[in-house]
């Protein structure tokens, strides 16, 4: 299963961010990781959550547009340099990436970053025969 | 003042009459339009004896514009026509309006009575600030400050710095732009100092968009001058179709060219002197494209009584609505039809939208586009979304020949009322 994130438009009003977390909240739709890109007049929030369907819906019917889009989930060591290592190597590979942010939680010893590439099947492979632990969408939403 | 402008109404009367026999005849034997029209409603061009028999005919539309694109409406052949204007159509195509070298005389002779109605003559220096282009604006206001001899600085719209100079510098005494663009240019003025009590500058002719007596009042005050307001329509012939004197009561209609009916646009039958109606005009004297009882959309209402300047020419009172839902933004004409076609060829869908016009004091229009985001727009990605906004308001621009501010909304964000999103929001204040 892949590891899916859950894009919601958001006006630059106040209480809609409010609003998202608390739709996703009656449906106990828990949050693992989120970020926010933000314009002048909107701004794109980014989930990923414990049961992407659930979420969808429950937004959906707040009246909310939500898209899914495949990302992937990578371990890093908890370190300097952790994240380093991974950007170097796709960046050595010619693989770009167009926006990053971190997990909430641990796998285990180390972090998780959420990480979206124009050519997500590319940067699978390259993280993959680089040695980093990639974890499945279970994995990401369960954890 | 030009005899014409003077005649006593029965002799104006028998001009006219004499005047649109003509004008039928032609109209039926060169124009397909009118003849299919007319002998569906099964009207003989010799019935027409004069004014009164005016109701017989059927009324011609924009869509019949539209119908005759690019130029099924000229009445004279091409080797005739010398000039070619444009305007906005309510979809896809332009209202094109063709002139002979006699309606270009015609045009001059209407556009310098406006300005010599405001007492412009040959030792004025006019500025004329309309845009000179496919808009009628600056080609007409440049003919008419030619017929009465007058300097005309052809300045075209923008640049308000240089405007400014130009007026101090030049001595400019006279000035033709839009209401706004005038309130623009004094307070741009005042803010940099300019002393307009003290510049020759004494009268302004004024139009192309809606405006109000507050905001003659405050051209005014700014500018120190006389606010003249003017009206015209590019189908008719531009600027120069009616024009105020110096009295400031009604625009005096060049009703020996360009005759007027006001119809309840419901009934299309007449309204009495002083009843707000649909303004419906017949062009008398041209030749390049003649109208016959063309409904302009605009709502206006005749002032009874006499002008105390002298001219006998009957006067309309300022345009205070539209019976279609055409918006004049900066002087452009805007349908929201418009619109909708743009979007449509944008996204392949037709989203939601609301077009919020605003001005704020002392400003041009400023114009925002609400577009609502569906599921198949949004993307994870802000850029993709800014290029989506860059592409409407390129292709808008291309279209309306206006820029506009895209701005994403949420879904089900633009109010709507009885299931139908509300298309344009207003908020002007117009005074009308």
């Amino acid at each position: 299963m892949k590891v899916s994130q859950i894009t919601v438009f958001l006006e630059n009003k106040q209480g809609r961010l409010a609003d998202v977390t608390e739709a996703l909240a009656e449906h106990d739709v828990n949050i693992r990781a989120a970020s926010i890109a933000d314009t002048i007049d909107y701004g794109l929030l980014r989930l990923i959550v414990s049961d992407p369907v659930r979420a969808r819906q429950a937004l959906m019917e707040r009246g909310f547009t939500a898209s899914e889009t495949e990302v992937l989930a990578v371990e890093v060591e908890d370190h300097p340099g952790g994240l380093a290592k991974i950007i170097r190597c796709l960046a050595d590979q010619g693989v770009n990436i167009e926006y990053l942010y971190a997990f909430v939680g641990k796998s285990g010893e180390n972090a998780i970053v959420v990480l979206r590439s124009e050519d997500t099947d590319s940067a699978r492979a390259r993280l993959a025969d680089a040695g980093m632990t990639l974890l499945s969408g279970e994995q990401v939403h369960t954890l | 003042m030009l005899a014409v402008e003077g005649l006593p109404p029965e002799r104006l009367r028998n001009l006219q009459d004499e005047r649109l026999r003509a004008v039928v005849k032609r109209a039926y034997e060169t124009v397909e339009t009118y003849r299919r029209k007319w002998d569906e409603a099964g009207v003989k061009v010799d019935e027409i004896r004069g004014i009164g028999d005016l109701p017989m005919l059927p009324f011609l539309e924009k869509d019949d514009f539209r119908e005759a694109y690019p130029f099924g409406l000229f009445s004279a052949p091409l080797t005739e026509i010398v000039e070619i204007h444009a305007s906005s159509g309510t979809t896809g195509k332009p209202t094109v309006v063709g002139y002979t070298r006699g309606d270009i005389e015609i045009w001059g002779e209407v556009m310098g009575r406006t300005f010599a109605a405001g007492g412009v003559g040959t030792n004025d220096i006019l500025q004329n600030a309309y845009g000179y282009g496919l808009f009628t604006g600056g080609l007409g206001g440049h003919y008419g400050a030619s017929k009465v001899g007058a300097s005309v600085i052809p300045m075209s719209t923008g640049n308000t710095r240089r405007q400014l100079q130009i007026l101090q510098d030049f001595g400019t005494t006279a000035i033709c732009c839009t209401p706004s663009y005038a309130i623009l240019l004094g307070e741009a003025g005042r803010e940099i100092g300019m002393n307009f009590e003290e510049l020759p500058l004494r009268v302004g002719f004024f139009g192309a968009e809606p405006w109000s007596e507050s905001m003659r009042a405050e051209i005014e005050r700014l500018l120190v001058l006389e606010a003249l307001d003017i009206y015209g329509l590019s189908e008719v012939i531009g600027p120069g179709v009616a024009y105020e004197c110096l009295a400031q009561q009604g625009l005096h209609i060049a009703e020996d060219h360009f005759f007027p009916e006001i119809i309840n646009p419901q009934t299309l039958e007449y309204v009495p002197d002083g009843t707000h109606g649909e303004l419906v005009f017949t062009t008398l004297t041209k030749t390049g494209l003649p109208l016959i009882r063309y409904r302009t959309r605009d709502i206006t209402k005749l002032h009874p009584g006499d002008c105390p300047c002298g001219r006998t020419l009957r006067r309309m009172a300022k345009i205070s609505g539209r019976t279609d839902d055409m918006l004049i933004i900066r002087g452009v004409n805007v349908f929201p039809s418009q619109i909708e076609q743009v979007l449509g060829e944008v996204e392949e869908t037709e989203p939601h939208y609301q077009l919020v016009v605003d001005r704020e004091h002392g400003h041009m229009d400023n114009v925002e586009l609400w577009v609502e985001v569906s599921e198949s727009v949004v993307s994870d990605e802000v850029r993709h979304l800014e290029v989506l906004e860059r592409k409407i308001g390129k292709e808008l621009e291309s279209v309306l020949g206006l820029s506009v501010k895209i701005r994403l909304v949420e879904p089900k964000s633009i109010t709507r009322s009885e299931g139908k999103a509300k298309r344009v929001v207003d908020r002007r204040d117009l005074g009308l």
